[in-house]
């Protein structure tokens, strides 16, 4: 600890990112695989089903009760699943235009990654320096959008480069539903941060703490922000874009191997990050109603993170439950809902909001 | 034909806002989560094949075997009735021609050289038992044929017969040539009674 | 036999419009003719079976055949009927309407019953009513089919005959459900070795004596009778008489239940199997017709096919039973060149550009008797552009009277009709033999002859340029080949013959020909094409029609009014 803070700051600063950097991008990963997991059990449960039970590595027979109890739960199962995708032959049919087509799987997941740098998971860790978030930018929910809307491209070119129909109606219906639904999520916010007076996401979660979370005072602009997330990681009710039903694999269809999982752990790492940033703007984020300064030991500041993370699981669940529970949107539904509905929503909630906020507040 | 129809209501606002329905759907999926999750209510209606296997009930249309009767002999007599009614035409027999191996029971006079029936073919529709004159062949309880080749789901005479045990049933044949050995009066000899009375 | 199986008369006078009848058959009333030819052609008074026939009823029977005398034994025939009343002034009595008053087969010591008669065996008399549809006519054919199945033993699954057996067609049709029978069944010999070629099982024998009759008076050997009695009569050979003459075989056709099978066939393949197609069997030249019975590209047997013109509804057992080769393994399969195995195309080729150049009298062809006349037609026109010596070969045998041909070729006559021999096959031989000797004839061609059996041998076959041969199987001539050219058997093709007695008959392919072999037709009209010029027809119609508006002998005939019993030429 000491040889820590002997250290020239800009140093200190440099390290304590890399290894924020590092612990944030580890979890996340092993977030994705186990939340794969978690998918396919929930998902097994409502059905009345089991799920996966049966992968396990040789040794966990001999491990008495907990070997076969964990592979009941399928903890192996991501192991093997990323073993799989690992292993498999990487395929890459002889019409697609290539460049493209590897270069898409790349940019699906980069930007789901890179929202999570502006994201405060947790106060401090011990010493009050020491905040919990790897950029705590002053325009943080700005990058976030700017970030965002780059997640397209990916499974754009990813339906362009295939070359073949079904991938490329899946791109063209993905392009047009992540763009409709920025703007509702994008003005959504503006009320949140009329309120709030700050774009720093540590700031709101500051607000929060004190003012109560944003969920009771922007119940609107929350709506429309879960909404509009569902469609931005392309999950059901909204997963347009893939539909297996109509378009095969949509715009993913060609892809197999580890480009295919790219696109999955993009697809995953996308609802984190949009469960992580709705836990930041609405519910408080790393606060409880009782707990809301900044924690000033190691425990206190692993117990934020922990707040934290067990707010953005439930999110998560969410997003699995939400799937069993509707059937996909038609295609003219979903733009009927995006530009007629929630764009004139959002923009009556900013009035409201910039009123009360102009003569009530003030 | 009579068409009915059915008066669709228009949806309230509220119904219109999508809300009703989904507190309806999480409510339904709630109750079955709760039914099957672990340490909730740990009741999946699946079953885990391998492990558990469904009980076949009687009448159940498994994999056609060739049987036996209860002296060990083969029933079937290569009437190839079978082989005609099959639908997929999963059935072959090769008859056993004038010279072939007689039947094993003496006055059966025939029973198949060879008799395959491809597995890969058969739709267990249960004709080939329900055309059988001789019950020498039934649909049993196998339903899950495995093998890594086709030539290995041909199965022929011999598997087929070991497959299907023993059916006990009238012996026909058997009970003819106790009638024959029986009748005193008929004043040529046969070489069937002879060997019956033996 | 020897009058049933010949040609029809040669009609020159149209005779008389014959004598007819008025009966009525269900109702319907029909004009037959007062007599009919009985088995031997002769006409006698029509039966009531062959009135119903007239008027399109067939009435059900076992003992009765068109070509056997009648016995009237079997009772199957039964049937109701009635003629018109007489009144004691020997003047029809009449009904009320006017119309004659119908007495139903009441018989005069029993007044009031109704009888039934034997319909094969009663003459027809005029104004007479047929009920082969009647309740009672119903109800005495369910009695006669119970009385049959009281001894039969229902071996049906392991009976050759079930598929094709009366016995199982009327008891569907005219049969009672249910047995009343509850005693134990009279029990007969079983797989009685009658003859070298038939089975006999005596418990499903119905008694009906066709096959005795049938040997009796067609074959004229007294081979078989009834013994014993009441229910233990049984059928069986003459002590010491074995039943062994050539036309055995039919009575396993005309059994109407499976009790006489035949050795060859038996336990061989199911009947309802059987792929049927009519053909003409090739072992002499009568030219028996015949129905090919093959299943999945194997023949199972042969059955006559009744042509009155030609074989009646018989057919030789050595005819018959000549189906074996067909199917050997030594079958030629191969096209070889000099041995080696080949192609069709380049073997054609080589042969096509070799005739070509080939001299005028340089080339001898040896066709057969056994060929179809279009192959012979494409020969001889190969032969007239080469300007080559043609011949065939004789194959001659004893005749039986009957059936069987002293001339063993089935074509002799279309042999001597397309000019490929002239009026005595076998004469060019020495000739073609002392060319090749002197090196003029330095090409043959020879087309399923062995050329080594009639003075053609090795040493000689040796000198020649160009020996081709087509054939079936391989004998020393085919190994001597430059060009050897599998051919098909006759039932692996189609095309026409013309027996000893001038009838054009066709026969059509019943299975395909093994390996690389092909009919003949095809290749010879590619190399004919090849080396005389086009033919204009590709089909094997269109060769015939072009064949016979050539050759005059064949007076013009068409393709499509041959027919399926033939036709006779002029000769
Ligand atoms: S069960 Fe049906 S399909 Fe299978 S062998 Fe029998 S008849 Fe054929
Ligand atoms: S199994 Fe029965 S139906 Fe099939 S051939 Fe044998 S006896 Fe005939
Ligand atoms: S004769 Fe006819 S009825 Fe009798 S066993 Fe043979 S097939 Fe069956
Ligand atoms: S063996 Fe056949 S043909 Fe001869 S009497 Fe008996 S049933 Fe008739
Ligand atoms: S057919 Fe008339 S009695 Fe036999």
């Amino acid at each position: 600890m000491d040889f820590l803070q002997n250290l020239d700051p800009t140093v200190q600063f440099i390290l304590f990112s890399v290894v924020k950097i590092g612990v944030v991008f580890g979890v996340t990963m092993s977030f994705v695989a186990y939340s794969v997991l978690v998918e396919r059990k929930v998902s097994a449960w409502i059905q009345d089903r089991v799920g996966p039970n049966r992968t396990a590595p040789p040794m966990a027979q001999f491990v008495p009760i907990l070997g076969p109890f964990l592979t009941r739960l399928g903890i192996f199962q991501p192991m093997a699943d990323g073993l799989k995708f690992l292993l498999k032959e990487d395929f890459t049919p002889s019409y697609v235009r290539k460049v493209y087509f590897w270069i898409a799987p790349a940019i699906a997941v980069i930007p789901a990654f890179l929202t999570l740098a502006v994201i405060p998971f947790g106060s401090t860790l011990g010493n009050p320096g020491n905040k919990m978030v790897i950029a705590d930018l002053d325009v943080g929910i700005l990058y976030t959008f700017g970030i965002v809307s780059l997640g397209v491209y990916g499974i754009v070119l990813a339906g362009y480069a295939a070359n073949s129909k079904y991938p490329f109606l899946g791109g063209i219906r993905s392009s047009a539903q992540m763009i409709s639904y920025e703007i509702a999520m994008g003005m959504s916010v503006v009320s949140v941060f009329l309120l709030v007076g700050d774009l720093n996401l540590s700031k709101v979660i500051e607000y929060q703490a004190h003012g109560g979370w944003l969920v009771f005072k922007q119940p609107l602009a929350f709506f429309i922000f879960l909404v509009a997330a569902f469609a931005e990681t392309n999950r059901l009710p909204f997963d347009l874009p893939e539909s297996e039903s109509e378009l095969v694999g949509g715009y993913h269809t060609e892809y197999s191997s580890m480009k295919f999982a790219l696109f999955f752990l993009g697809e995953y790492a996308n609802m984190i990050a949009s469960s992580a940033m709705m836990v930041t703007l609405f519910f408080g984020g790393w606060t409880l109603p009782f707990i809301g300064d900044p924690a000033s030991g190691l425990l206190g500041g692993l117990l934020h993170i922990g707040i934290f993370v067990a707010k953005m699981c439930a999110f998560m669940v969410l997003f699995i439950w939400v799937r069993w529970m509707f059937p996909r949107f038609r295609y003219d539904q979903l733009m009927d809902l995006g530009w007629r509905r929630f764009i004139p929503l959002a923009l009556a909630n900013i009035l409201v909001t910039a009123l009360v906020v102009a003569f009530v507040n003030r | 034909m009579s068409t009915k129809v059915v008066e669709r209501k228009p949806l309230t606002a509220w119904e219109r806002s999508y809300v009703p329905s989904i507190l309806g759907g999480l409510g339904v999926t709630w109750k079955h989560f709760k039914r099957t999750a672990p340490f909730l209510g740990n009741k999946p209606i699946t079953m885990e094949y391998p492990e558990q296997k469904w009980v076949v009930p009687e009448g159940y249309r498994g994999a056609p075997y060739l049987v036996k009767d209860q002296d060990g002999a083969t029933k079937c007599v290569s009437c190839q009735l079978c082989e005609f009614v099959c639908p997929p035409k999963a059935i072959r027999i090769t008859p056993p021609g004038a010279e072939g191996q007689p039947a094993d029971r003496a006055n059966a006079e025939k029973m198949p050289l060879e008799f395959e029936i491809n597995m890969l073919r058969c739709i267990f529709c249960g004709l080939c038992q329900e055309v059988c004159p001789e019950e020498a062949i039934f649909l049993q309880k196998d339903y899950s044929l495995t093998g890594v080749s086709r030539e290995e789901m041909v199965y022929d005479k011999e598997k087929l017969l070991k497959l299907g045990g023993t059916h006990a049933g009238v012996q026909k044949w058997k009970h003819k040539l106790e009638e024959a050995a029986e009748q005193e009066t008929f004043p040529v000899e046969t070489a069937a009674a002879t060997e019956a009375t033996k | 036999m020897s009058a049933t199986a010949t040609l029809p008369a040669p009609a020159a006078v149209p005779p008389p419009p014959p004598e007819t009848v008025t009966v009525k058959v269900n109702g319907k009333t029909v004009q037959v003719p007062k007599t009919m030819p009985n088995w031997q052609g002769k006409p006698e008074p029509t039966t009531m079976l062959q009135a119903a026939r007239v008027a399109g009823v067939e009435i059900p029977h076992y003992c009765y055949h068109d070509k056997l005398p009648v016995a009237g034994n079997c009772r199957m025939c039964l049937v109701e009927c009635g003629t018109p009343m007489m009144g004691p002034d020997r003047k029809p009595v009449l009904n009320e309407d006017g119309t004659p008053k119908i007495a139903r087969s009441v018989l005069p010591y029993e007044p009031g019953t109704p009888r039934g008669v034997i319909a094969c065996a009663t003459p027809i008399s005029p104004g007479m009513e047929i009920y082969a549809d009647s309740p009672a006519t119903h109800q005495m054919r369910e009695a006669v089919l119970e009385s049959l199945l009281i001894n039969h033993p229902l071996d049906c699954p392991i009976c050759d005959q079930a598929g094709e057996c009366k016995l199982q067609e009327y008891s569907v049709e005219h049969g009672q459900a249910e047995s009343r029978f509850v005693e134990a069944k009279v029990h007969k010999p079983k797989a009685v070795d009658l003859g070298p070629r038939i089975i006999l099982d005596d418990e499903r024998c119905i008694l009906c004596t066709r096959c005795i009759r049938f040997t009796k008076d067609i074959v004229n050997d007294d081979a078989l009778g009834i013994v014993n009695r009441g229910s233990y009569n049984t059928i069986s050979a003459f002590p010491g008489k074995a039943f062994d003459n050539n036309y055995t075989l039919n009575t396993v056709d005309l059994c109407p239940v499976g009790a006489l099978t035949s050795k060859d066939f038996r336990f061989k393949m199911r009947v309802w199997f059987l792929k049927e197609t009519s053909s003409v069997c090739t072992s002499c030249g009568t030219g028996c017709n015949i129905t090919v019975g093959a299943r999945e590209g194997v023949i199972h047997r042969f059955e006559p096919r009744s042509n009155d013109a030609v074989n009646g509804p018989w057919m030789c057992d050595s005819g018959r039973l000549n189906y074996k080769w067909i199917g050997r393994a030594d079958r030629l399969r191969e096209v070889r060149i000099g041995g080696r195995r080949s192609n069709w195309s380049t073997a054609l080729r080589e042969i096509s550009g070799k005739l070509s150049t080939a001299p005028a009298g340089s080339v001898a062809i040896v066709a057969s008797a056994r060929q179809t006349n279009e192959e012979l037609y494409l020969l001889k026109r190969l032969a007239t552009r080469l300007g080559a010596i043609t011949d065939s070969i004789v194959r001659e045998g004893e005749a039986d009277g009957l059936l069987v041909s002293a001339d063993r070729n089935p074509n002799s006559n279309g042999v001597r009709l397309t000019g490929m021999a002239y009026t005595e096959a076998g004469i060019q031989l020495p000739k073609i033999a002392a060319g090749i000797a002197a090196g003029t004839i330095r090409s043959l061609i020879v087309f399923g002859e062995d050329v080594t059996a009639h003075g053609l041998d090795a040493g000689l076959l040796a000198k020649l340029d160009l020996l081709v041969v087509s054939d079936v199987l391989p004998n020393p001539t085919t190994e001597a080949a430059t060009h050897l050219l599998p051919g098909a058997a006759p039932v692996e093709k189609r095309g026409t013959l013309v027996n000893t007695k001038g009838r054009l008959q066709k026969f059509n392919k019943a299975v395909e020909a093994p390996g690389d072999a092909r009919p003949e037709v095809e290749f010879l009209q590619e190399l004919v094409e090849a080396v005389a010029g086009p033919i204009g027809t590709a089909t094997i119609e269109g060769l015939f029609n072009r064949m016979t508006a050539e050759i005059a002998g064949f007076g013009g005939v068409q393709w499509a009014a041959v027919g399926d019993t033939g036709i006779t030429l002029s000769l």
